[in-house]
């Protein structure tokens, strides 16, 4: 545990782990220390709640990558019923950094009725090193924006909605994505999401990535997960760029205004989905849940449309960003 | 002490007379070429065919009828959404590479005529910023496509951008996102929109308008990717291919239509308006 958890996070992490012996400890029934651990139960919400209330840019960034935040498949495990997942570009392999297929995004209650059909697909991350390169640590290549053309006309085809889950940090940067066009690949991808005459949800849950992410990144509505970060580039490379200067990145993450609650402010997004106390990862399960409900009530307001005026919305929606 | 006096005259002797500005050194093949010699080859070095990026302005004068290019929406200016800041601020590098080259922004878009046909264009100058694409690039890309659909003209883009600025954040990002639209609304009209690479174009122009041309031109040699070379080479702990990432790559790899000799360009231009116009 202690090895996946942030520098901020050890203080919460320390008391969680005494509160986990003091548990274990009264598992033999010897001593009551009931009270002791609601007590450091308590201090351990009031902790929280002190790192979490001046988290800097830096440290969300962190929170977005960490590695036992939610993936995409994770949050499909807990919101969707009945996930088939749709493979391959028809062109040259499937590209395992993006998932995709159809399901019901559960109703309210965890019942399917109530529920909502969509396409679902998103960048995929891996958890452990072999499962990291199985998905290219989230980087796709063209075959992986590809399949999603692909599988964004077949929702239009169907009239399904379509939500977005973005989770990247960045397009891979490889001698055979350059060979096969991942240049175009992305083009190509906006060009078709903002063409589609269906509702479009974008979601960013984890990390933004650059030219990656807007690829997934032209829904009707926009929304990123409170810790979440969007991103023309890494804070990483901004501060070895720009700045040159590695050390910088912290002023990088501040420059960048990459966080949810700045680009809402700024109006570039039109939502923040709120995350359990101390971040996604603490509690999976609450996480996925709040962007269910966001996913079924920002659907419900965009299913009202018909495809033109989704298509024509969407369109005029990125003309006139900072125009 | 003596030693190192003995030296520095041997290099003053040696030092060729050159007066400053004359000539200039081809970066690929080192020839020292005659500046009016390579005006009069349109920047493109006599020796190894290496083609110079080229100014805005000169661009203009190799491509459109003399005279007949007017220069549109210059009034949009860089804005400091972000009040960014890395080493230097970003205003000052706006006014630094204003005074350097004479332009408001990384590209110039106006209306001109080639052999009479008349086209909307829009140009990048790589000079400033390194051609990099934020809020004033996005938006005079998006306008000469809404100019273009309005006055029923073709358009040609001629790139030349390191990418997305990163001084503008996720507005940088969005431009993209923002000119790919506009490419969309202008397919309606069944007009050519013709894509010219020249190096280099990569990053956020090469991922979005850029390679969605109906048909894609590249100069010879010109760097087009998405990533730049040496953050592959960083990536796959492995050298690349010789001419990796070079038009010549892009045209075997069936990426782009052809590629194109500066001095061909015009009339190949004139050709395809000629014959997909409608």
């Amino acid at each position: 545990m202690a090895v996946h958890s942030l520098e901020f996070e050890r203080p919460i992490i320390e008391l969680e782990q005494k509160i986990e012996e003091l548990k274990a400890f009264n598992l033999g029934g010897f001593a009551n220390v009931a009270d002791e651990i609601e007590n450091l139960e308590a201090k351990k919400e009031k902790l929280i709640k002190d790192v979490f209330k001046n988290i800097n840019n830096w440290q969300i960034t962190q929170l977005s990558r960490h590695p036992l935040r939610p993936y995409t498949l994770d949050y499909i495990g807990l919101m969707t019923e009945n996930f088939i997942e749709l493979h391959g570009d028809r062109l040259f392999m499937d590209d395992k950094a993006v998932v995709g297929g159809f399901c019901f995004i559960k109703g309210d209650g965890g019942k399917l009725n109530g529920g909502q059909k969509v396409l679902i697909i998103g960048h995929q991350k891996g958890r452990n090193t072999k499962d990291k390169m199985c998905r290219n640590f989230g980087m796709p290549n063209p075959e992986g924006y590809r399949k999603a053309q692909r599988l964004f006309k077949l929702a239009e085809k169907y009239f399904i909605p379509i939500v977005t889950l973005i989770d990247t940090p960045g397009a891979y940067p490889g001698l055979g994505a350059e060979e096969r066009g991942q240049s175009e690949a992305i083009a190509r991808t906006i060009y078709t999401l903002l063409n589609i005459k269906v509702p479009v949800l974008s979601i960013v849950i984890g990390e933004g990535g650059s030219g990656g992410a807007l690829a997934f990144g032209t829904g009707n509505l926009v929304l990123m997960m409170e810790y979440s970060v969007y991103s023309v580039i890494s804070p990483e490379g901004c501060a070895s760029i720009l700045y040159k200067d590695v050390s910088k990145t912290e002023d990088a993450a501040n420059s960048l205004k990459l966080t949810a609650r700045e680009l809402s402010e700024s109006n570039v997004i039109d939502g923040i989905i709120p995350e359990p106390l101390g971040g996604a990862h603490r509690n999976a399960p609450l996480a996925a849940e709040a962007l269910r409900r966001a996913i079924i009530k920002n659907l419900e307001e965009l299913k009202k449309y018909s495809g033109e005026t989704l298509r024509d919305e969407r369109i005029k929606k990125f003309r006139n960003i900072a125009k | 002490m003596l030693l190192f006096k003995t030296k520095g005259k041997k290099k003053e002797q040696g030092k060729l007379n050159i007066p400053e500005g004359l000539w200039i050194k081809c970066p690929s093949c080192s020839e020292i070429i005659y500046k009016k010699e390579l005006e009069r080859n349109l920047e493109v070095c006599p020796k190894c065919d290496y083609h110079f990026r080229l100014k805005a302005d000169r661009r203009i004068e190799v491509i459109f009828d003399e005279g007949s290019f007017q220069k549109l929406f210059e009034d949009i200016i860089a804005l400091d959404l972000l009040n960014f800041s890395d080493t230097k601020k970003y205003k000052d590098r706006l006014k630094e590479d204003n005074e350097k080259t004479g332009l408001s922004d990384a590209v110039v878009s106006g209306e001109g005529k080639i052999y009479g046909i008349r086209v909307a264009s829009s140009i990048f100058d790589f000079n400033f910023m390194g051609g990099s694409m934020g809020r004033v690039v996005g938006e005079k890309i998006a306008k000469t496509f809404e100019y273009a659909i309005s006055n029923k003209l073709p358009v040609i883009i001629f790139s030349s951008s390191g990418g997305a600025r990163m001084q503008e954040g996720i507005y940088s990002l969005m431009q993209m996102a923002k000119t790919v639209a506009l490419v969309s609304e202008f397919n309606k009209m069944g007009i050519p929109y013709i894509s010219v690479l020249t190096d280099p174009t990569t990053g956020g122009v090469s991922a979005s308008f850029a390679t969605l041309g109906d048909i894609i031109i590249a100069e010879p040699r010109a760097l087009i990717g998405f990533a730049g070379p040496r953050v592959i080479e960083k990536t796959i702990h492995q050298s690349l291919p010789e001419g990796f990432q070079r038009s010549e790559y892009l045209l075997e790899h069936g990426m782009i239509d052809m590629i194109a000799e500066r001095k061909d360009l015009k009339d190949i231009l004139k050709n395809l308006l000629i014959l997909i116009r409608q």
